[in-house]
């Protein structure tokens, strides 16, 4: 048994639900009791859907486990067969089905329905939405490709050449409910038009049964979420030989690398390497000389694997800021995660949860905090600027304009969404240094509220400052007056240095001397 | 016979389980903490359904139950005294401690009732332990209350005190303005249940006079009438009219002189129907569709009806106590279709072919509809609001009024009746 209070990911059969969301012409009946039904408001509150998730719950109550469930089950399949004539039919079960044992999967692909059932078997006390989603994914591959399955995989993804024809590849894993999949598919579809290189199908979202059915026909598959698509992916290669790419392109790096990766799987001549410079606004914002303060940010970055593992990236080499905290609640991802903070100099935290996360996001004392809804939260807590790269997201993060993460463009929107918070980080400073002029006295809002907006005021501002441990040093005023003088945003990092300083040199009285002995000390 | 045409259906639902109260119920007592003993399905449900995720450590968690528990019961008796011991050390302000179960923890027959007396008896009085069901096979959305207020009842000390007690969860505003209003009835002795600090119980008793303020309370009604209180029996205090009926019937109870009551409330009626007046110009005459969640749909629809001049196309319920509802269902107009539990495909069905001006539904269909052109309000937001009491009636109305006086204004613009039409003429 594990206190949850709250939760990174839903339910596997969550992860289910997006996959038959995402697609067209796809039911799913799920076996579950009334109450389990919130999850149709994920889709229409958080992503505005204007149309409910085709699911049909079995909504069993506590009178129908003495009767027949299993009666129950085959009525709701029948029933949603004949209302919504789907092409295929997800059967599976929530967690308290999973305990009656009705298996409806069996059940359903027992009826002789004119459609293919697909069985879903999702544990639902040991795994998570992710893996749910992606389980589901590669359930329905197989359930709707086996029958094509060659005996032995021959596949040339270079055939295209000999073919007279585009190369065609498959952009796998976007589903409703990711971060930016909508917007990113879009990104990557340009990006490839760029490249001579046609788009076969999108899947799942957007996918129709006869789409699936055409997968083959693609020369390779691009993996876009490996949390999603990776086991799908993994199935098409062995079964049918598809090669598929391993790099996400998120980033002017990773766009690059991505570029590089498809055009030798394809036989194609790589691409220049300065198209990204060119394409991407990125690059040139990062060098100009206004970008020059960002450098060194301390940046702490917690989200699914694929996100945490680009911010990672981006940041430290393309922003130029320090990674201090790297972590996901994807366990799934755990290893390519861990490997990428070891390279940072960082042990990765691996965990779901997200008190844990905030812990370690205060003990890192980060100027930019990268994550998730939960990260923001404990951010503006901890009164730190905060930019969400991943879900779980609210309905403020699926955005009316387009802002995708991937390609280019995705560069360019990481930039600014990264940035601007610190901008604004810079902006409170400015304020607290001009408030006394007589411009400010009609009482300037920081968008901070009670947190920031003080500047160069008073050290309330600061609550999480005093410190056990504090009462064995002294501050002169003199050395108050002299820290009072640093921006409120590096402040507490500047007292805890200090802090520190003076008690390994044995020092009690921390004047302004102490402070600039301190500040030479950790420059060198 | 007269009054609404009865119906009933079955078949999928879509509908809150009584989990979903926690998350109004956590905030009317701020020292309680509310423990599912269920699974991640359950904690993603009590967050979703927050719809924001607070700015806080929340007061009510989830002990998601995995695959080591289900292997032996025992053990997952261990584990749940080892989670409550965790959680209580870490919040040392908690004085009741609700254990809640769901769905899994139900059918796997997780004896709660059994772990609350052995915490207890553990605690010795230091925090409370109390158990009830808010699983999905048992309770729908508001009976979530009912189940946690019944699990109080037996907890209240006995009194014969001449009193009279406010059941189910009120605003705090709206309370006070009720009591002050009580008091100037001549009934001084007015308590509340659930009261603001959950230590602070109500005394219960022969004295004791209850009126409901919920219409959902069935469970803990009739553990209050066997401990000696009197249950009147009123139209809710949703709406001028039935919110003025309510306090009536306490002040019969109590002796009031008519008078007194015509006195005090006659100029909050007339307020009242000031404050109704903006809204009846818009939501007089329109055609409204109530589906089944929170039970408040039955004096919804009556005050909608006969104090906004609205016409009931379908009244959902997804229980019917007609017992507990019988001044309610006596206001309705005769014929009414009143439609107790869901086949919400069916129902949706009737809600297109009936092309209402107004639905009101959960929060999973509320775009759907609005996508289809149907204007919607969603019922989540009726259990959050303060709509208590005669003094809110413009309030309430406001919420029914706000959906239809949006689409008048943007849907000129939004959808241009044609190419050849520009929208300022």
């Amino acid at each position: 048994m594990e206190l949850t209070l709250w939760t990174y990911e839903g339910p596997p059969h969550v992860g289910a639900m997006r996959i038959a969301a995402s697609m067209e012409g796809v039911h799913y009946v799920l076996h579950a009791p009334q109450g389990d039904t919130y999850a149709d408001l994920l889709f229409t509150m958080i992503e505005r859907r204007g149309k409910r998730p085709p699911v049909t719950y079995t909504t069993f109550q506590a009178r129908d486990l003495g009767g027949d469930t299993a009666e129950l089950v085959k009525r709701h399949v029948r029933e949603a067969v004949e209302r919504f004539q789907p092409e295929a039919l997800l059967v599976g079960e929530s967690c308290t089905a999973e305990l009656i044992q009705d298996q409806p999967g069996a059940l359903a692909q027992g009826m002789d329905l004119p459609i293919p059932v697909v069985s879903l078997e999702l544990p639902a006390y040991s795994k998570k939405e992710n893996w749910g989603a992606s389980e589901t994914f590669y359930q329905v591959l197989r359930g709707l490709l086996r029958s094509q399955a060659p005996e032995q995989a021959s596949h040339d993804p270079t055939a295209w050449q000999s073919q007279g024809r585009r190369p065609r590849v498959n952009l796998l894993g976007p589903s409703l409910l990711g971060f930016r999949c909508r917007d990113d598919v879009l990104e990557v579809q340009k990006l490839l038009t760029l490249h001579g290189i046609d788009v076969g199908v999108v899947a799942p979202l957007g996918a129709g049964v006869g789409d699936i059915r055409r997968l083959p026909q693609a020369d390779l598959n691009v993996c876009l979420y490996p949390e999603v698509a990776e086991s799908g992916c993994s199935w098409l290669e062995r079964t049918f030989g598809m090669p598929f790419t391993r790099t996400v392109p998120i980033g002017v790096g990773a766009t690059h690398d991505f570029l590089v990766e498809l055009h030798g799987l394809l036989g194609m001549t790589p691409p220049a390497a300065e198209e990204g410079y060119r394409r991407s606004r990125l690059p040139w914002y990062s060098e100009s000389v206004d970008s020059t303060y960002l450098t060194g940010k301390r940046v702490f970055i917690f989200g699914d694997g694929t996100h945490a593992l680009a911010a990672a990236r981006i940041c430290s080499e393309e922003l130029g800021f320090t990674v201090v905290g790297l972590g996901t609640y994807s366990r799934e991802m755990a290893r390519p995660v861990r490997a990428a903070a070891r390279e940072l100099g960082l042990e990765a935290l691996i965990s779901d949860d997200y008190l844990a996360v905030e812990a370690a996001m205060a003990d890192a004392s980060p100027e930019l905090v990268l994550g998730t809804q939960m990260e923001r939260h404990s951010a503006k807590r901890l009164g730190l600027p905060c930019a969400v790269i991943s879900t779980p997201m609210h309905v403020q993060d699926v955005p009316a304009r387009t802002s995708p993460q991937m390609g280019w463009e995705g560069a360019n929107v990481i930039f600014d969404a990264w940035v601007h918070p610190l901008m604004m980080g810079l902006e409170e400073h400015l304020i607290g240094m001009f408030r006394h002029d007589f411009e400010f006295v009609d009482g300037h809002q920081s968008h901070l509220g009670q947190a920031g907006g003080t500047g160069m005021g008073s050290e309330q501002s600061e609550p999480a400052e005093t410190r056990p441990g504090e009462a064995d040093l002294i501050w002169t005023s003199d050395g108050e007056a002299e820290l009072r003088k640093i921006p409120f945003f590096v402040r507490g990092k500047v007292r805890r240095n200090t802090e520190a300083y003076a008690r390994d040199v044995g020092c009690r009285e921390i004047s302004s001397e102490t402070l600039y002995d301190a500040k030479a000390h950790y420059k060198a | 016979m007269a009054g609404p045409t009865l119906l009933k259906e079955s078949g999928p639902r879509e509908v809150f389980c009584g989990l979903t109260s926690i998350v109004w119920l956590h905030r009317r007592m701020p020292d309680a903490f509310f423990l599912v003993v269920g699974s991640r399905t359950c904690a993603h449900l009590i967050q979703s359904a927050a719809g924001v995720m607070i700015f806080a450590e929340p007061r009510f968690g989830t002990a998601i139950l995995n695959e080591r528990d289900l292997a032996g019961l025992a053990d997952a008796h261990e584990e749940l005294d080892r989670v409550a011991r965790e959680l209580l050390q870490r919040r040392p302000e908690i004085k009741t401690l609700f254990l809640v179960g769901s769905c899994p923890s139900e059918v796997i027959k997780l004896d709660l009732a059994r772990a609350a007396e052995r915490l207890n008896e553990e605690l010795q009085g230091r925090v409370r332990v109390v158990n009830y069901s808010g699983s999905g096979i048992e309770t729908t959305f508001t009976q979530g209350e009912d189940g946690a207020l019944a699990a109080l009842v037996p907890l209240l000390p006995s009194s014969d005190q001449r009193q009279l007690l406010l059941v189910g969860t009120l605003a705090d505003a709206v309370e006070d303005r009720l009591i002050h209003l009580f008091g100037r009835l001549g009934i001084n002795a007015v308590r509340s249940l659930p009261p603001r600090q959950s230590t602070d119980l109500p005394g219960v008793g022969d004295g004791t006079t209850v009126l409901l303020t919920q219409p959902y309370l069935t469970e803990t009604a009739r553990l209050l009438k066997n401990r000696g209180a009197k249950i009147l029996k009123a139209p809710f205090p949703l709406g001028a009219e039935g919110s003025r009926a309510w306090m009536a019937a306490a002040a019969e109870d109590f002796q009031v002189p008519p008078e007194t009551v015509a006195d005090v409330l006659t100029p909050l009626m007339e307020r009242a129907t000031k404050a109704l007046a903006p809204h009846r110009e818009v939501l007089a005459g329109k055609r409204i569709f109530l589906l089944p969640e929170s039970q408040l749909e039955l004096p919804l629809a009556r005050f909608l009806q006969r104090e906004c001049g609205m016409e009931l196309v379908e009244v959902g319920t997804p229980y019917l106590n007609r017992d507990q509802m019988s001044e309610e269902l006596d206001l309705l107009p005769v014929g009414t279709a009143v439609m107790e539990g869901q086949h919400v495909e069916q129902q949706l069905d009737r809600v297109r072919s009936s092309q209402p001006d107004l639905v009101v539904c959960g929060m999973g269909l509320a775009n759907p509809l609005e996508a289809e052109g149907i204007t919607t309000k969603w019922s989540i937001e009726l259990v959050f609001s303060p709509i208590h009491g005669i003094d809110q009636a413009g309030d309430l109305a406001e919420l029914f009024s706000r959906p239809l006086r949006r689409r008048r204004l943007i849907q000129p613009a939004l959808h241009p009746t044609g190419a050849e039409h520009p929208i300022h003429s």
